[in-house]
């Protein structure tokens, strides 16, 4: 496959733009997908770039169709991802669950919008409940959640990689701020920096000649009885467990002595980093935690940064009215912190917002 | 030659099927399952069932097959072929799914010519839910939830699917509806709908009108002649399109 990044190099891109290079980077040989903002430019620079590496791009007539076709042709042996929002992200829950019923290594990069319905076209951390635990099954899915326009970058490439070593779907989750602001990241080429390009395979449409030198591969997503579809889903449990401790990913920063932890994720976690800049500056010990898989999601991590720090209160921020918040609680289940909330659906969080509320608080 | 009275491309473990005694759809399998043998293609076809009675052919053929969503087959087989050319993608589902939740996706798959074969069962009912009523269900027609009968009043006519398909195809596309009650017709029907796929003419459509003795509540006798009378009448047998020359009707 054609080298897309030859050397290393600074680039000042759209987050769009900046995904739909990681996912040639990555050796995505085909993207289907379906328009809705913010995710559009994705798409607008995948049409214009992937002929030029001999990838393929399909227009579907929907979003349940976008998340089916790439259900197809990964099981034909194919790396193929869709990108989506909002409403779309709903319709796709159906396609996202039978992946994770068949254990498909679809990836979808998600620009979340503001919600429900057609909410706005701008930014939200709405899709967290939908992207984690969306559709009907157990959420057996990895979801990274992306703050800067680097991490877009370095976890498209990741979420290629995880999805067909693990065979769960795997997602990224952006916002309409990361998609449509522009900031300096570095692209390069995986290999050239030893990350090694998990190879494919096909699940239908295999070599060899049936009956005499394989058998044929049958794949189905329903059972006749409740004992069989029983086993698969504790087995999916056991696998999804087994695999958790490596897969998980956070960034802890002066925890060690906090009084208070301020916790968020994506790009709320930059206004919390710069937070606790400047409260410590201002003598108030404020750590900073944030899970960057919030599938699997750092909960013994958390507890220990918690127990470490021996922090009384807890600061959770995000653009929704609790989504990250319900996600922390169950993974910290039991601890005595005390847990404060700073809800802001649909709307930007800044560092000022943050200080105030932890002022607030610690009075 | 004379060809075995089981097709060799069915997967035999998993014989006798499941479907209910007198149902259309193991005599499609076996037209379906003759056109393969006959072209030789057992090794490259990838088989996907859709959800409903076509589900139970999962692992009907010894074929790579896959089972998808209500609905779904036909993204499921297009994500396949745009992905591995190579691959001969037939999409097998009921007209519950292509015609109602899945029309979306039979619609478009045809506009854009995509080069997968469907093929369409018609039984003008749900079966695998209970007997509820389907886009193709006959007028005056009783199923579950038309238990007076169906009223196109309330509900409209039955989706003429060939005819719709046809309207938005290219020339290229191959579009037919054939019956159980003809089966060597059917058959090479199924055949040139394979054919035109291989030859990367187009889109390929096969809908194939079937029996539904259980939800008919219809003995032999009945069963046969409702499809024979009934639903032949209203939904006429033949060839829409046909790249390979004159289509029959």
């Amino acid at each position: 496959m054609q080298k897309v990044v030859e050397n290393t190099k600074k680039a000042f891109l759209t987050g769009n733009e900046a995904a739909a290079w990681a996912a040639l980077a990555a050796g995505a040989e085909i993207m289907f997908g379906y328009p809705i903002t913010p995710q559009n430019e994705i798409m607008h620079y995948w049409t214009r770039l992937a002929p030029k590496y001999g990838r393929n791009f399909l227009q579907t007539e929907d979003e349940i169709s976008a998340g089916f076709t790439v259900c197809g042709a990964v099981q034909a042996g194919k790396k193929a991802f869709t990108a989506t929002a909002g409403p779309g992200n709903t319709l796709m829950q159906e396609p996202f669950s039978m992946a994770e019923a068949m254990r498909l290594p679809l990836v979808a990069i998600i620009q979340q919008r503001g919600g429900p319905s057609s909410g706005t076209v701008i930014y939200s951390q709405q899709e967290v409940t939908l992207t984690t635990f969306g559709g009907n099954g157990e959420g057996h899915r990895i979801v990274y959640s992306t703050s800067s326009h680097q991490e877009i970058y370095d976890y498209i490439i990741k979420a290629f990689n995880t999805a067909w070593k693990y065979r769960f779907p795997t997602f990224v989750l952006g916002d309409g701020y990361q998609a449509k602001m522009r900031e300096p990241l570095e692209m390069y080429d995986p290999e050239e920096r030893g990350i090694e390009l998990v190879k494919t395979f096909p699940l239908v449409g295999l070599e060899g000649k049936i009956g005499e030198e394989r058998e044929p591969q049958h794949l189905c997503n329903i059972y006749s009885m409740e004992e069989e579809l029983y086993e698969v889903v504790m087995k999916f449990a056991a696998e999804y467990e087994a695999i958790s401790p490596e897969v998980v990913e956070y960034e802890e920063k002066e925890c060690e002595d906090a009084e208070i932890l301020i916790l968020a994720h994506g790009v709320v976690s930059r206004a919390a980093d710069d937070a606790v800049k400047a409260l410590r500056a201002q003598g108030i010990k404020a750590g900073y935690f944030r899970p960057i898989t919030l599938r699997p999601f750092p909960g013994k991590q958390l507890r220990e940064a918690i127990a470490k720090s021996g922090a009384k209160k807890m600061l959770i921020a995000e653009s929704a009215y609790g989504q990250f918040d319900r996600l922390v609680k169950q993974e910290i289940y039991g601890e005595t912190i005390q847990i404060n909330n700073l809800f802001m659906p649909g709307v930007g969080i800044i560092d000022t917002d943050i200080i105030s509320k932890v002022k607030s608080i610690i009075d | 030659m004379a060809l075995p009275a089981t097709p060799k491309s069915w997967y035999l473990p998993t014989k006798p099927h499941k479907f209910c005694p007198g149902c259309g759809h193991g005599i499609v399998l076996k037209a379906l399952g003759e056109a393969i043998d006959e072209l030789e293609i057992q090794d490259k076809i990838v088989f996907g069932c859709d959800i409903g009675c076509s589900l139970l052919s999962w692992n009907f053929f010894a074929c790579d097959s896959t089972q998808t969503h209500h609905g779904r087959t036909t993204p499921v087989m297009v994500g396949i072929k745009r992905a591995r050319p190579e691959l001969i993608a037939v999409g097998y589902m009921g007209d519950g799914g292509g015609y109602s939740i899945g029309s979306q996706h039979l619609l478009n798959a045809a506009v854009r010519n995509e080069k997968i074969t469907v093929i369409l069962v018609n039984n003008t009912n749900y079966g695998m839910t209970g007997g509820q009523m389907a886009p193709t269900t006959l007028p005056g027609q009783k199923t579950e939830t038309t238990p007076y009968g169906r009223d196109p009043e309330i509900t409209g006519y039955p989706t003429k699917g060939p005819e719709f398909v046809a309207a938005l195809t290219s020339d290229t596309a191959y579009v037919a509806r054939g019956t159980v009650s003809k089966y060597k017709q059917l058959k090479r029907y199924i055949k040139n709908a394979l054919r035109n796929q291989m030859e990367g003419n187009g889109f390929s459509f096969v809908e194939v009108l079937s029996t539904c003795p259980t939800n008919w509540r219809t003995n032999a006798q009945q069963t046969w002649s409702f499809l024979e009378d009934e639903m032949e009448k209203y939904f006429p047998v033949g060839e829409f399109k046909n790249p390979f020359g004159k289509g029959e009707k």
